[in-house]
């Protein structure tokens, strides 16, 4: 790629940004609605709203809570979907049960969790994160154990692989393709969990944080918390696809391969 | 190939099918059974955890209080309403981008910044216009809907093979003609599949906008049942939007094949 | 999937132990209130640093031998020894190279490591499997490409790997499930050769399954013809041919006509049900 057509694409990227940007700005420069500042109020009011202290006391926990839950999930949905997917009696008898648990919105689950624990504290928030993100994660595994390749299967079992080796080279790597899938699913369904567990308590986080905005009628520092959480929700995509890409890159090539013979 | 070796596996997995219902079966009612025995013996602390016969009691008591239906009237009518605009609106930018390669180009950048912003973010605007309306429960669904369907159907427009396409021009085709026989066929599948993920989304979504904001529905329902103590009834509440959740996945599947019935290709999803 | 570390023996020297010995193999597939009945009563023996191949018609459950023999699936009656040991998992001491070639490498591994992961399980330390991992890359031809991925080269050479592994993996027996029946002529001729050449170099045991009756004749010192369903063993053929072969020479020679006449002649009344005396399908 030389570097003319560099220049032309970083300009087609950040043309239509830049351009829907200052619509903004000016359509809301004269607006009276008390709903919709202008956009130069709420740039305003960001260094205001999102103090160091701030940033310590909502977002962290936010992002805190929203990457033990995704692990958690990632961990016991990947090993509970590989044990499941290896054996197809335990499959069987599983299914229909986890389909059915995949169907409930998870957001559903937030109340039930607050029988046990209540709304507010990091138990209840992590365990409404963690089970919404839980189900794609262990279908998908689920899905990709069950279609590994027999001669993959076979060809490990006759060089005698060691039940480790076979875990992690064959089991693990050949679904990561469906793990990854999953993973995605879950990763926007987690943010989800996360900005809702918050709403209820409204204790801390940056869902409890536009809430309170909300109600004390502090608009433009709602909007930035709303302006935030979109590009934490776009920053958590790009890591995720970085992640992927890298990890994934085998799999790009064979299926490029593959459609190309 | 031999066919005693593939024969033998083949057989394997016929009967498996057969037996597959039976076993999933057994295995609900086994599911069933102990979370009924759990509370029962004191496992699971009976005042969080209802033993599963009185929830299903529960929810029998339900179907017969017209309360009941009737919310399950506004959470459906939230869902197909929301779906429908996101439908349309999805399919119509998804199809005019896809076949304009600048727009396109102008495009991708935003699209992908805004797509993945959680819906969610945007409660308390909508509390603010609309208070518990059934607009706030729509505009949440729309905008967590479109996206899904927009992406699918740019895939699907992208996949036009261009031999057809350029065949389809020398024969100088009009555009509508180009559109109806080219390119709609072959972004049908992806329609759908947009249509089945923006499905789930939208329920999802409305639950979230009843149970948050107090749109009226089940999800309403299910937040005053939690708040009031009742704790069989938010059991119950939570299975029935589970149910309505697997009759919205069936449904979408069922039109998914009822569409591609005709379609030569059994298209896997594209990663979105 | 247990841990064995006894390495496999390597002289070969003495070409009349037998490595692999199948006594009276028999495997009836048990389905659905009705038996299939696909390899009955197969026996023979092969001698260290033989090349044997095993020639069908289609439907002769060649597969299902194989499987057997790998360990890979349990048999009815009879058994398979390996080394004087009962197969009755995948032994230490086999290595398979599948028609699949595609599906048998691992797709998230280069070259050089889907070769090195066996010698990883067997314990090989790190510089005596580098070793080996390059003189079996460097055999078949693959010096140039031993850190692409499976997935970037063609299917001659993603064979090539396989056939590498399963070399530098030292094997008692070698077992090749028809490997060349996927790849196009003129990359068969060539892989006909390299088993030739590797058999000399490295000196393996190799069993060669496949349904391709010159290729059988080409390549083996004893052709093993089996019968249609139920499997049993029709004729031990002799192949009488010079150990230096070349796919123009010797496949225009008489000898290689008459054996050939002689195989097909055989795979002919298998085909027709012929079976041999006293048994009956």
């Amino acid at each position: 790629m030389n570097l003319s057509s560099l220049a032309r694409q970083l300009l087609l990227a950040i043309a239509l940004p830049i351009v829907l940007l200052v619509l903004w700005w000016f359509i809301s420069a004269n607006n009276t609605s008390p709903f919709w500042p202008s956009l130069e109020t709420i740039f305003k009011a960001f260094p205001t709203t999102w103090t160091a202290d701030r940033i310590m006391a909502d977002i962290m926990p936010s992002l805190a809570r929203l990457a033990l839950g995704y692990g958690l999930a990632l961990i016991i949905g990947v090993a509970l979907g590989t044990l499941i997917g290896l054996n197809r009696t335990v499959r069987a008898l599983l299914e229909p049960a986890l389909e059915f648990l995949r169907a409930i919105p998870p957001p559903v689950l937030v109340p039930i969790i607050a029988l046990f624990v209540g709304y507010s504290g990091w138990t209840g928030k992590i365990a409404a994160i963690a089970l919404g993100c839980l189900w794609p994660i262990l279908l998908n595994t689920v899905e990709g154990v069950r279609g590994l390749d027999e001669v993959l299967v076979d060809t490990s079992r006759t060089y005698r692989f060691r039940k480790p080796t076979y875990f992690y080279q064959v089991v693990l790597r050949g679904s990561s393709p469906q793990v990854a899938t999953g993973a995605r699913q879950a990763l926007s369904l987690g943010v989800i969990m996360m900005v809702i567990s918050e709403l209820f308590a409204a204790d801390n986080g940056l869902g409890a944080a536009i809430v309170q905005a909300q109600r004390s009628f502090a608009i433009p520092q709602m909007w930035t918390g709303i302006i935030l959480l979109g590009v934490i929700g776009f920053l958590l995509s790009v890591i995720f696809r970085v992640v992927e890409h890298r990890a994934l890159a085998w799999y790009r090539g064979l299926r490029q391969s593959e459609r190309g013979s | 190939m031999t066919t005693a070796a593939t024969t033998a596996p083949e057989r394997r997995r016929r009967r498996l099918s057969g037996s597959n219902f039976a076993l999933g079966a057994i295995g609900l009612f086994s599911i069933g059974a102990l979370l009924e025995i759990l509370p029962r013996i004191g496992v699971m602390d009976r005042r969080f955890f209802p033993p599963s016969s009185e929830i299903l009691t529960m929810l029998l008591r339900q179907l017969g209080e017209p309360g009941f239906w009737t919310a399950v009237g506004q959470t459906m009518r939230g869902w197909a309403i929301g779906l429908t605009i996101a439908m349309v609106a999805g399919v119509l930018a998804g199809v005019v981008i896809g076949s304009i390669p600048v727009l396109r180009e102008f495009t991708a950048s935003t699209i992908e910044f805004l797509r993945p912003i959680p819906s969610v973010a945007l409660i308390p605007l909508v509390v603010l216009l609309y208070g518990t309306k059934i607009q706030s429960a729509l505009i949440l669904i729309v905008y967590a809907a479109f996206w899904q369907i927009l992406v699918q159907v740019l895939y699907g427009v992208a996949d036009v093979d261009p031999v057809v396409r350029d065949t389809a021009r020398s024969y100088r085709f009009s555009r509508w003609t180009q559109f109806k026989q080219v390119v709609w066929p072959t972004a049908l599948p992806y329609v759908v599949t947009g249509f089945r993920l923006a499905a789930a989304v939208a329920l999802i979504l409305e639950v979230t906008a009843e149970l948050v904001i107090g749109v009226p529905g089940l999800g309403r329902n299910l937040g005053i049942a939690q708040s009031s103590g009742a704790v069989t009834l938010t059991y119950a509440l939570v299975v029935a939007i589970g149910i309505i959740g697997i009759i919205i996945n069936l449904f979408a599947r069922y039109i998914e094949r009822r569409v591609l019935r005709w379609h030569p290709s059994v298209r896997r999803d594209v990663a979105a | 999937m247990s841990i064995d570390t006894t390495p496999a023996p390597r002289e070969r020297i003495d070409t009349t132990t037998p490595a692999l010995d199948v006594r009276g193999l028999k495997k009836v597939y048990t389905g659905h209130g009705r038996d299939v009945e696909a390899v009955r009563n197969l026996t023979f023996t092969i001698r260290s640093g033989e090349l044997v191949c095993i020639v069908g018609p289609s439907g002769a459950g060649k597969t299902t031998l194989l499987r057997c023999i790998s360990g890979l699936l349990d048999v009815t009656d009879g058994e398979v020894v390996l080394d004087g040991k009962k197969v009755t998992e995948p032994p230490p001491g086999m290595a398979v190279v599948f028609q699949e070639y595609g599906r048998s490498l691992f797709p998230w591994l280069t070259v050089r490591q889907n070769i090195e992961l066996p010698l990883k399980e067997k314990g090989l330390k790190k510089a005596e499997r580098a070793e080996k991992v390059q003189t079996a890359i460097d055999a078949v031809g693959l010096t140039d490409s031993a850190d692409a991925h499976p997935w970037q080269l063609s299917g001659g050479m993603q064979q090539r790997v396989a056939i590498a592994r399963a070399v530098a993996y030292e094997p008692s027996v070698l077992l090749m499930d028809e490997p060349f029946a996927a790849v196009d002529a003129q990359t068969r001729a060539d892989l006909e050769d390299l088993v030739r050449d590797l058999w000399h170099k490295f000196k393996v045991t190799v069993l060669f399954v496949t349904h391709d009756i010159d290729e059988a004749v080409y390549l083996g010192e004893r052709v093993l013809v089996l019968s249609h369903r139920p499997t049993v063993i029709l004729e031990d053929v002799k192949i009488t041919l010079p150990d230096e072969r070349s796919q123009l020479e010797t496949r225009s020679t008489k000898e290689f006509a008459d054996l050939r006449h002689h195989v097909y002649e055989q795979i002919q009344k298998a085909k027709q049900g012929f079976r041999p005396d006293g048994d009956t399908a």
